[in-house]
């Protein structure tokens, strides 16, 4: 039976997302995904799902969503307390939901993006193999206020007796890890000695496309022919600004490319918030 | 066009990835020569495996898991650029792309024309004359980068980007031109404005052009504009193409 999720507060950028897109780029359609690819993952083992099932993302500010038929989610990501009808819940484990329950999210106290997985995924509008909501491909490219997504029912809660939980596992740490990018040998010596000593801090103008950071690199590098790049790419502009690109970055790009985050480093620097400090450390493969 | 010697340079790019690079120009036979590299590596993997993102100059493969030896995925990169060169690797369009050059639909037209010292006339007859190379597409779903700009037409970008360029808007930028598929903000001059949808996502193929074929805008009245943007809010309209 389907039933649906209806969106009582939208929160801040609030999505659908999954794994994202893949094999589109040569239509120059950006791979979107969950931000923080772990806590997504985490959200759909948590339910016994498939590991690409949809779930809502959201940032910093999260949505109020009211169930209307019975189900089993998992709120995972960015640390806060959930709320089914105002009686307290755990992040990291299933949370039952009965017809008619509403799910609240409190007390946001680290990370930007938490997500909120449900039984079989949700349901919306599948686009180039993927939910994940971005402009010109999905229908809208954010959740709003009275916004419904159906889903299918669950009425099987048969495992009464056992439960899933993971505890809250974040990592503070302020290192991120990356590799050589296609022109990190163009820098100089002492570029690269302070692009990997120096701390930064993530911009205010961070979003799904991207996430600059504060303070400069002095630089004297130009720009470069538009070429090819990735989420985790880390861009070095002519004016001295790192741009690292998110999940809903170009498929290409013309500032020279100098630096890789490792996949779980995309993730981690996902959920820094604003202001927070980074450093960047070297890897080789 | 012969597959010509062309060095290739190899990088790691990530854990998932490995970039060839060829020398950093925009030139026809080096697209014709990726491109032949770009087919032959999607024949020998599976695309649920490998997607492989083509610029200029380079070619990005992208595999769906962490590359266990890079050494030996190189290798076999090597090799199969090695294969017999077939020219005709796919059918090659020259695609007529409508576009209206007026004043109310590109308000700075004039400007532009001033500043380059022409009449508005000369401005569209050297748009309308090339025929432009689509290198790949990339920036925005169905941003075509295309070369072949008339040298008299390069104008340096906008030092402050606009807020917004409307979907559809004919631009130039540096050397460059191209249209945008959406509403975006930008820093290039408008010149023109096609009614044809360059991205749409419940087409076949998304966007009609592919990298190879070649482009020509056609200059159109603002009526047959108006004509044409009813048909296409509604309906997939495709433009006018020829084998070549």
């Amino acid at each position: 039976m389907i039933s649906s999720v209806k969106i009582f507060a939208s929160g801040l950028y609030t999505t659908i997302q999954d794994g994202g897109r893949f094999g589109y780029s040569k239509y120059g359609v950006p791979k979107s995904g969950a931000m923080d690819l772990k806590s997504f993952f985490l959200a759909n083992a948590i339910l016994n799902n498939d590991e690409n099932c949809a779930v809502i993302e959201w940032t910093m500010i999260p949505p109020v969503l009211k169930f209307e038929g019975d189900t089993i989610v998992s709120v995972t990501g960015a640390v806060c307390v959930p709320f089914l009808n105002d009686a307290k819940q755990k992040m990291n484990c299933q949370l039952r939901v009965r017809k008619g329950d509403v799910l609240k999210l409190k007390n946001v106290t680290d990370g930007v993006f938490g997500f909120v997985g449900i039984k079989s995924g949700f349901q919306s509008e599948m686009l180039l193999g993927s939910r994940s909501q971005y402009n010109m491909i999905t229908t809208s490219f954010v959740l709003r206020k009275n916004d419904t997504i159906s889903y299918n029912n669950c009425v099987d809660f048969s495992a009464t007796n056992s439960s899933v939980h993971v505890p809250v596992f974040w990592n503070k740490s302020n290192r991120i890890c990356v590799f050589e990018g296609p022109e990190f040998d163009l820098l100089s010596d002492s570029q690269k000695e302070l692009l990997l000593t120096t701390d930064f801090a993530i911009s205010n103008t961070r979003n799904r496309m991207a996430i600059p950071l504060d303070g400069q690199l002095e630089n004297e590098l130009s720009s470069m022919m538009s070429s090819p790049v990735l989420p985790g790419t880390v861009q070095l502009t002519p004016s001295g600004l790192l741009i690292i690109l998110m999940r809903d970055c170009q498929t290409t790009g013309g500032y020279p490319r100098i630096l890789q985050l490792s996949k779980d480093a995309i993730n981690v620097i996902a959920q820094k918030r604003v202001g927070e400090r980074i450093r960047f450390e070297r890897e080789f493969l | 066009m012969k597959k010509s010697n062309i060095k290739f340079q190899y990088k790691r790019y990530g854990e998932n990835a490995i970039l060839i690079q060829g020398p950093s120009e925009v030139d026809e036979i080096l697209l014709e020569n990726l491109l032949f590299y770009k087919k032959s590596i999607e024949k020998f993997y599976d695309e649920l495996i490998v997607e492989v993102i083509s610029s200029y100059n380079s070619l990005l493969i992208y595999y769906v898991s962490t590359i266990e030896n890079v050494y030996d995925e190189i290798l076999t990169l090597k090799s199969l650029f090695s294969g017999q060169f077939e020219d005709k690797v796919r059918k090659k369009r020259l695609w007529k792309v409508p576009v209206c050059y007026s004043n109310s639909l590109a308000p700075e037209l004039s400007s532009f024309a001033v500043n380059k010292s022409m009449n508005i006339d000369e401005v569209i007859s050297l748009h309308t004359t090339p025929l432009y190379t689509v290198y790949f597409i990339g920036f925005l779903p169905g941003f075509l980068y295309l070369g072949g700009l008339d040298e008299k037409l390069v104008t340096p970008r906008k030092s402050t980007p606009s807020q917004k360029l409307e979907q559809g808007s004919v631009a130039i930028g540096g050397n460059q031109t191209g249209v945008y598929p959406c509403d975006s903000p930008g820093g290039w001059h408008v010149i023109g404005k096609t009614p044809l949808r360059f991205f749409d996502v419940n087409s076949d193929n998304c966007c009609f052009a592919s990298p190879g074929d070649k482009i020509q805008f056609i200059s159109i009245s603002e009526n047959q504009y108006n004509d044409m943007s009813l048909l296409s809010n509604s309906d997939i309209v495709v433009p006018e193409s020829d084998v070549i």
